[in-house]
């Protein structure tokens, strides 16, 4: 059994995971607990929040996320890659800024109106 | 003369001044001192905002963003760059911008002026006065609003979740993150943020630790002296850990920011410090109304905004006379509950539930929460898996069995 603590929202359940049983997740709220339970002993992934810089925005940062979560260990080296862009305002949210970022086919965007 | 001023824009305020223009009221003003809408939440880039209200985790901005492309639909007037000196018992404000200043009126008033983070005066770190000691949240304004990171080798004091989403940005930054340290026996964060933002990037956090010391080499932060602390939150002799550092954060709590309400001369609560209020989030004062973070300190956004609600409904009732209480009843608490929200009940009234939020100062097990009336019995229970320091607890009292009370309700917590 692996004991996890869910990040699905700020509940926090405590998952339990059988690695001797397909990976079954026990101790979830919802749905959500049982497929991070199963991806983050299998596959874990997290959402990337970081910024980029911006020219005349109403700030020197633009926040952006990965459209889809980015495997772990992708993390780090991503948010290094991201280091150098600059975009120029306007922007709006949603707005594509790195298409296919590390070739993991996950886009970053915008989160907001600049 | 407006039906409602709403002072500051963020979830609170935001949420407070669209369900009041929903529900009907025509003159409404928002008054902001910063240069746009979104308060706290512009800095808060990270995710796990919305899932209760909108179902999706979106970040501070996009849940920001939310609110305000519906608050431009609108004509509710919103006033940026303004600052709110003073406000008085008989509902005017005073503000200063650009154009000067102005004395403005309302019907109703909705305080919704967010915290402020307690700094290291607060709590007294002894050491050197250096740079390189910052507060999580201004650390955090820094890096996601105007692009420039605080130091290199960091250290966090306090375990609050501004801290623990502080650990995580600066090391994605390439920033090390050394220890986080908290003199508590429990974490003041949430458990999510522990795991995914200590246990990935493998900081260790230090329970029942502080910072003894803070030493600096050429007016910078350079080291700081941990110590592990006993019950009575004592240091322990020789239990001295010296950890080589260019930055302290502080992430020791935030206090709700209440300066104008003071002035207004609305009773605040020395427990919350924020406003006694009723179970429709009035204050002391008739006619003026809080909610977010003003009112005690909350976890989740999406709660703020609810709360933003309901002192908007009431702002509205309060506005267009539909009143129907007589009298009050007070919520009291025992020990290990440390306050309640509200602190006190209007009666009769026309809702079904009352919602009660409370803290407690120490972790439970498996426990009930129980509500008894002023004659001693038990009218309601409410069975939980745990209860822990860093979550705000919620029940919900049917009004009906309270309706008759002539004096004070109290919560109970008992561990099985
Ligand atoms: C530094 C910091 C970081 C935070 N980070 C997180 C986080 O990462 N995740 C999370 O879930 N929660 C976080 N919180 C909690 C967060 O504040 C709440 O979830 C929520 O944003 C509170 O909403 P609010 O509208 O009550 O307050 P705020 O968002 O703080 O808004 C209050 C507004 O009132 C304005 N104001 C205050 N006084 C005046 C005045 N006199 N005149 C005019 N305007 C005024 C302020 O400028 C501000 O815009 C953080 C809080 C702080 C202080
Ligand atoms: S299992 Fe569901 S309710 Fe529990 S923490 Fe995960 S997302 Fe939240």
């Amino acid at each position: 059994m692996i004991e996890l603590i869910c990040i699905g929202c700020p509940k926090g359940c405590k998952l339990l995971v059988d690695e001797n049983n397909d990976h079954s997740v026990t101790g979830h709220s919802c749905q959500i607990g049982v497929e991070y339970g199963r991806n983050e002993v299998l596959n874990p992934t997290r959402v990337l929040t970081t910024i980029v810089k911006i020219e005349n925005g109403i700030h020197n940062c633009l926040p952006v996320k990965s459209s889809k979560p980015l495997p772990k260990n992708k993390l780090i080296e991503a948010s290094r890659f991201l280091k150098d862009i600059v975009v120029k305002s306007p922007v709006k949210t949603n707005q594509v800024i790195v298409k296919n970022i590390l070739d993991t086919g996950i886009d970053i965007i915008a989160t907001r109106d600049m | 003369m407006y039906d409602l001023i709403v002072i500051g824009a963020g979830p609170a305020g935001l949420s407070a001044a669209l369900t009041a223009y929903e529900k009907g009221l025509k003159k409404i003003l928002v008054v902001e001192r910063d240069k746009e809408m979104g308060g706290i939440l512009n800095q808060c880039i990270h995710n796990g905002f919305g899932l209760h209200l909108f179902k999706e985790e979106l970040t501070g901005p996009e849940f920001a963003g939310k609110f305000i492309e519906k608050i431009k639909e609108t004509n509710i007037e919103i006033m940026l760059d303004t600052m709110v000196l003073k406000l008085d018992e008989n509902k005017n404000i005073y503000i200063l911008n650009t154009k000067g200043y102005q004395k403005l009126s309302a019907k109703a008033i909705i305080l919704a002026m967010g915290c402020r983070e307690r700094t290291r005066g607060a709590i007294a770190t002894p050491g050197d006065r250096g740079a390189g000691v910052y507060t999580a949240g201004a650390a955090q304004r820094y890096m996601n609003m105007d692009g420039y990171s605080v130091g290199n080798k960091v250290v966090i004091l306090g375990s609050g979740d501004i801290g623990l989403i502080m650990a995580r940005r600066m090391t994605l930054e390439g920033a090390k993150v050394l220890a986080c340290v908290e003199i508590n026996p429990y974490s003041a964060g949430l458990r999510r943020n522990i795991k995914q933002c200590l246990e990935d990037f493998n900081i260790p956090l230090y329970l029942s630790h502080t910072i003894t010391d803070i030493k600096c080499t050429n007016n910078r932060v350079s080291k700081v002296i941990v110590s592990k602390v006993d019950e009575a939150y004592n240091t322990i002799k020789d239990s001295e850990i010296e950890i080589e550092c260019d930055t302290v954060l502080l992430s020791i709590g935030l206090i709700p920011e209440n300066e104008l309400s003071k002035e207004a001369n609305i009773t605040i609560d020395q427990r919350t410090k924020g406003p006694v209020v009723y179970e429709n989030m009035e204050t002391s004062v008739e006619g003026i109304f809080c909610c977010g973070n003003v009112v005690q300190v909350h976890d989740l956004a999406d709660n703020v905004a609810l709360e933003a609600k309901k002192a908007a409904l009431a702002a509205c009732k309060y506005v267009l006379n539909e009143r129907t209480f007589e009298r009050e009843i007070k919520v009291e608490v025992n020990k290990p509950i440390s306050y309640t929200v509200p602190q006190k009940i209007h009666l009769p009234i026309d809702e079904k539930l009352i919602d009660i939020s409370f803290r407690t100062n120490k972790i439970l097990g498996k426990c009930v929460i129980k509500v008894v009336n002023s004659s001693g019995e038990v009218i309601c229970k409410y069975p939980r898996e745990y209860v822990i320091p860093a979550e705000l607890e919620k029940i919900n009292i049917p009004v009906s069995l309270i309706k008759d009370e002539k004096n004070n309700i109290t919560i109970f917590i008992e561990e099985d």
